[in-house]
């Protein structure tokens, strides 16, 4: 029976493929024949949330292990795929060729975190929480630790981690709606809204990773489509990641260029003179004893104009500086943001509840393979689209005239997303007189490149999918640890299922719209928290549930003060770092936070349990439990 | 009993044998990454290729390992779930 379910899907998805890519080319000719660019995105954004909305629809349901879990019966291949796309966020499509252009290799923490992960959820976790078989994560903590307080704290955990992530998805969705539909910001956030919530309020999970094996082809179809143009541009080669080692090398050839030219040289000096003026500045305010935010703002500007007088570094140096210690300071935040990325991945509660919907244990190990697998196709391409993108702008934009700027330039500066200026009043742009947001790089690169606007309209239906697809996820996961873990477990035990699963959806519409209301008023400090959720996570969860599995001594004792310490500690260091100046400890900045809280937690774990009387029989056959795929008696 | 326990065994030496791979060429890379920056793979200095590319597949090939090993060592003590 599930052979004939699987390959039904196969060719499901297979003809959806197909007619996706009929899609594409008709709209390519229809620009050909004139159609103007506007209507282009707004039916690449129309059939694609359609789409969606038809999945949603088809996957309605009222049964309560459908909504949760997805009937546990999601071939390994296509969990694979809908983790792919749960787990690659607005950030991951848009931003992270972004970061890699403006960091070079520094950025790779990113790239090898967000991979490297997986090891860690394949090897320590996911088998052994599909053989636990149940609905979130909380759930785990509360079977194999006892009581309300372990479900209860990882309950406050799953929130603190998703929150803020889904506020930064649906912030993403807003900025691409507007861009490509021309609507304000504000109505853009609640257009995807709507997107959002037609699938995961009908179909719980059911919906969410059918509509997830979909966004998840549409995204990355859209995610390698400009760059292997680019590639075949610059290279004759259509297969970027093969060829982009000798761009580098030219990208390398043309630092030195750049660095050697005396009109760079003298913008340098310009932006140093405007920092040494904008810090007499601050010293005269500072003296006077007034005005503490306009010192703040002037503060900011230094620093920036003092960024642009410094010498550019080569893309592919590693932790590039001006002293040995300032070098190794970057080499150990590189090194904790990387962990703290990794044991992240391996921490998020809707990433992990992926695996509770593989039909078997065998299927969750080989499902972790294909998450990877998907995953990988994007990573492995986006250091590639960053060293594309520098070789176009170093060598085709700057040294070009101002006045002469190509078009995309004007589109996304009106959007204050480029911001060119002549400070040396040469009429030509030096590198440094240019400022790039890293959003640009992976939105803009299709007009970079002079590729036809249907590139970019697909480019933009990549971004929503990998937006919508991970909010759907995260929207869930809160709304599942609410319904499940709090009203169910904790509240009715004697709920019926009807009335089970309208307590979900009701939750899943509040906590919807309260993110969609924090997103619509662009907080800027929210966004720079969305790193956190994986310290945050890491440190609340990954702990308690390795040595659940592993030591069948941990205690719930144990586990309650190890979350405690881990969550604590990490949220003292972040909150102290960012908002109260604290001095940072190693130098480590605040984004990596968990490489104090992960072995705070493990540490405590381990010394309050030998201090407790271990774990009752039944628990010990739990954790025994898990262990084995399946025990014959 | 004794099957079980050599099985987890089994499991866990896997684990901690793969886990070694992983670290070493996530964070020992990264560590000398200064000092083998000077050598080059296919037009990027080494460090930057791991990064990019290198470990990257290294950890795809570990979970497929762990995978099939497991779903192998399942069959021979006899844990395996019946196939669905």
């Amino acid at each position: 029976m599930p052979r004939v379910f699987t390959s039904r899907i196969k060719k499901y998805y297979s003809f959806y493929t197909g007619g996706f890519v009929m899609f594409v080319l008709t709209l390519a000719v229809a620009e050909y024949m004139g159609l103007p660019d506007q209507w282009i995105g707004w039916t690449f954004m129309a059939a694609t949330v359609a789409l969606y909305a038809g999945i949603g629809i088809m996957s309605r349901t009222a049964d309560v292990t459908e909504y949760y879990v997805a009937g546990r019966r999601v071939p390994a291949i296509f969990n694979g795929m809908a983790t792919g796309a749960d787990w690659m966020s607005a950030a991951s499509f848009i931003g992270m060729a972004g970061t890699l252009y403006a960091k070079g290799y520094d950025g790779l923490a990113f790239v090898m975190g967000w991979t490297g992960g997986y090891v860690l959820v394949a090897l320590l976790l996911a088998p052994y929480l599909r053989k636990f078989g149940q609905f979130t994560i909380p759930d785990f903590m509360g079977a194999r630790y006892g009581g309300h307080t372990a479900r209860s704290i990882a309950v406050v955990g799953t929130i603190l981690a998703s929150f803020t992530y889904v506020t930064a998805q649906i912030y993403g969705v807003g900025i691409i709606t507007s861009r490509f539909l021309g609507i304000t910001f504000e109505v853009g956030v609640f257009v995807g809204l709507a997107g959002l919530l037609v699938c995961s309020f009908l179909g719980g999970m059911r919906a969410v990773t059918w509509t997830q094996v979909a966004q998840y082809i549409i995204l990355i179809i859209a995610y390698l489509m400009p760059v292997v143009f680019m590639s075949y541009q610059v290279t004759n080669v259509p297969v970027p990641q093969l060829v982009y080692g000798t761009v580098l090398e030219k990208v390398t050839a043309r630092e030195n260029e750049i660095m050697a030219d005396p009109a760079q040289a003298a913008a340098r000096d310009a932006y140093q003179a405007r920092a040494d003026e904008i810090g007499a500045r601050i010293a005269a305010l500072k003296a006077g004893g007034v005005g503490q935010e306009e010192i703040a703002r002037l503060k900011r500007d230094r620093d920036t104009a003092e960024a642009k007088a410094r010498p550019i570094s080569h893309h592919g140096e590693p932790f590039p500086g001006q002293t040995e210690a300032e070098r190794d300071t970057a080499r150990l935040n590189f090194i904790a943001l990387t962990f703290c990325l990794m044991v992240g991945t391996a921490s998020l509660p809707h990433v992990l509840i992926r695996f509770y919907t593989t039909p078997s244990v065998k299927q969750a190990r080989e499902s972790v393979f294909w998450s990877l697998f998907f995953i990988f196709m994007l990573y492995f391409t986006a250091p590639a689209y960053a060293v594309f993108a520098k070789y176009e702008i170093y060598t085709n934009l700057i040294g070009s005239s101002i006045v002469e700027l190509p078009n995309w330039v004007h589109s996304w500066a009106k959007l204050g997303l480029v911001l060119v200026e002549d400070i040396n009043h040469d009429g030509i742009l030096q590198l440094a007189e240019l400022t790039l947001n890293p959003d640009v790089i992976v939105l803009a690169t299709p007009e970079i490149a002079g590729l036809p606007y249907v590139v970019a309209g697909l480019v933009a239906a990549g971004g929503l999918a990998a937006a919508l697809s991970t909010a759907d996820g995260l929207l869930l996961t809160i709304a599942n640890a609410l319904s499940h873990d709090v009203y169910y477990q904790m509240i009715d035990r004697q709920a019926s299922t009807t009335r089970r699963l309208a307590v979900s959806k009701g939750l899943l519409l509040l906590v919807a719209l309260i993110a969609a209301y924090v997103a619509s008023m662009k907080p800027d400090t929210i966004l720079s928290m969305v790193a956190w959720a994986f310290s945050i996570a890491a440190a609340c969860f990954f702990p308690a549930l390795v040595l659940g599995i592993f030591w069948k001594r941990a205690t719930q004792q144990g586990a309650i003060a190890g979350m405690l310490v881990g969550l604590g500690l990490t949220l003292f260091y972040l909150i102290g770092v960012k908002f109260y100046g604290m001095i940072k400890w190693f130098g480590i900045t605040d984004v990596s936070a968990g490489i104090f809280g992960i072995p705070a937690g493990f540490a405590t774990i381990a010394l309050v349990s030998l201090f407790t009387p271990a774990p009752d029989r039944e628990t010990q056959n739990l954790v025994e439990s898990v262990r084995y795929p399946s025990l014959k008696v | 009993m004794d099957k079980r326990r050599e099985y987890w065994r089994k499991n866990l030496r896997l684990t901690a044998s793969l886990l070694a791979i992983w670290f070493s060429v996530t964070f020992l890379v990264v560590w000398f990454a200064r000092d083998l920056a000077a050598i080059s793979v296919f037009g990027f200095p080494l460090p930057f290729w791991v990064g990019a590319q290198g470990a990257l597949i290294v950890y795809v090939l570990l979970v497929h390992r762990y995978a099939r090993r497991m779903n192998e060592l399942d069959t021979e003590y006899g844990v395996s779930e019946d196939d669905r």
